[in-house]
């Protein structure tokens, strides 16, 4: 008891070790390998990030034009953003945020 | 066994598959007589998840990211045992500090392990206290894998080759500095583990393996090295390994207490093994391109925390694999655990089950599904 006390007495009186999440929200570390997003402006639609990506979480329509991206399949092992000739898939340090819709489709602009 | 057992007033319960001390889908079927385990059965197979066949269909660089995520928690382990494999087909040399951060990271991974297996043997005891205070400690492992890897669980580091990402030097600075806090934290920790009679009272004496059982049932890792057992993968030197200066933990009293032990100080020993190795870590290159496709036989093994992981990879030539054979150590460590089990009570089950860290999920490759149904 008397080893405990003043443990006890420092816990009363110390901050808590967690973080009240929805109201402070955990910034990611640089570095740390977040949401990707597609520059549809420098695609050219090669279908190498469709052939690269290892859970199939892009899908790439050369036809229609399209990319269908699902963020929830994405492991985010970025290697698609590596090998990316255009360098058009970017990511950066972003959870990804809850959605409605599973799959994100991006159009290519006409020119 | 059962009819006989019941004529014997024997009880007979299933533990698991699903049970609220152990969330790994593995049924025991305990025999008991009143309070006291009499025999023990086991059953597997109910979450099998086919990587093996997933791993033929895949191309085989992006296997490595199948790989990882056979096990959560040693996934670099696990990465690194298929990418060690896989360079004896390519005939890659892998360069010097590639070798140094897959240890790095797969020290991490050690701490990783053993600090959450410390704070479930806490929980399975019921001493919510210490599980709360190892998990927080655990965090400083968790956002170190984040700053150097990018992501906080899985950090996909290893590719065929050598590495993705190298750890810079004001990054390096960093990792001391943790490091030598969690040494403060875990030194902190260290007389409840070390001193705390009721810690000792459900631990001491619990589940003894003898050296000769260890042995002849092949018990890898801590729970063999609980038991006396000099074995320990790290010791054949792949990667850094043979650079750096260790000695296995080793303890020889067999029972809970001892594997507690081994795994409390092999968290000491995974800090020293990350400081000396970014003391020691030369400048280069990081990462080589294979040239070939592979082609023939080969097989790794790596000291996970859990114990001895295994892989064999057979290559045809081609850019998929023709046969991929993964044996994790909780399967070794099985046959073990029902001779560890008999003669103790039913209260000190989950304490004695959770001693060998059993990642059930890792160690499925078969099923048996049996006709007319049940298993």
């Amino acid at each position: 008891m008397v080893r405990m006390l003043p443990n006890i007495i420092r816990n009363l009186f110390s901050k808590p070790v967690t973080v009240k999440h929805p109201f402070v929200k955990r910034e990611p570390f640089p570095g740390h390998r977040g949401m990707i997003t597609f520059d549809m402006k420098k695609c050219d639609l090669c279908q190498d990030c469709e052939r690269l990506c290892p859970p199939v979480a892009i899908k790439v329509d050369p036809e229609a034009k399209t990319i269908t991206y699902d963020p929830f399949k994405c492991i985010y092992c970025y290697l698609c953003v590596t090998n990316c000739l255009q360098r058009a898939i970017r990511g950066g340090p972003a959870y990804t945020p809850p959605a409605y819709q599973k799959e994100i489709v991006y159009y290519k602009p006409e020119e | 066994m059962s009819k006989g057992a019941a004529t014997r007033k024997y009880t007979v319960f299933p533990f698991g598959p699903q049970h609220p001390v152990l969330p790994e889908p593995i049924q025991l079927r305990f025999t008991v007589d009143e309070e006291k385990i009499v025999d023990v059965g086991v059953n597997v197979g109910y979450i099998h998840r086919g990587v093996e066949r997933a791993c033929e269909l895949n191309d085989y660089q992006r296997n490595v990211y199948l790989c990882e995520r056979v096990c959560g928690i040693c996934n670099v382990m696990h990465a690194l045992c298929y990418c060690m494999a896989l360079e004896k087909l390519v005939d890659v040399e892998v360069p010097e500090r590639a070798q140094y951060l897959r240890v790095i990271w797969a020290e991490l991974n050690r701490l990783e392990s053993h600090l959450l297996w410390l704070g479930l043997l806490a929980d399975a005891m019921g001493f919510e206290s210490l599980f709360m205070q190892f998990w927080r400690d655990r965090e400083i492992v968790m956002d170190l894998q984040e700053r150097t890897g990018g992501n906080r669980v899985i950090p996909s580091t290893c590719v065929v080759g050598g590495v993705r990402r190298d750890i810079l030097k004001s990054l390096a600075e960093r990792f001391r500095e943790d490091m030598v806090e969690l040494r403060r934290r875990v030194d902190k920790l260290a007389p409840v583990i070390l001193k705390d009679p009721a810690f000792k009272r459900r631990t001491v004496g619990k589940g003894v393996l003898s050296y000769n059982d260890a042995l002849m049932l092949g018990a890898v890792g801590p729970t063999g090295r609980g038991s006396g057992l000099v074995k320990d993968i790290r010791l054949e030197g792949y990667q850094a390994y043979k650079h750096l200066k260790f000695e296995p933990v080793v303890e020889k009293d067999g029972d809970v207490y001892a594997r507690t032990l081994v795994r409390f100080y092999e968290v000491y020993q995974a800090i020293d093994l990350i400081l000396e190795a970014l003391e020691s870590m030369p400048e280069g290159e990081i990462r080589v391109k294979p040239e070939k496709w592979p082609e023939g036989e080969a097989v790794a093994r790596v000291e996970q925390p859990r114990g001895e992981l295994f892989y064999y990879v057979k290559g045809n030539g081609t850019n998929r694999l023709e046969r991929v054979k993964i044996r994790t150590p909780t399967l070794a460590n099985i046959p073990p655990l029902l001779a560890m089990l008999p003669g103790y009570e039913v209260a000190d089950i989950p304490v004695i089950v959770l001693s060998i860290d059993p990642c059930i999920a890792c160690t499925e490759r078969i099923t048996q599904v049996k006709k007319g149904g049940g298993s």
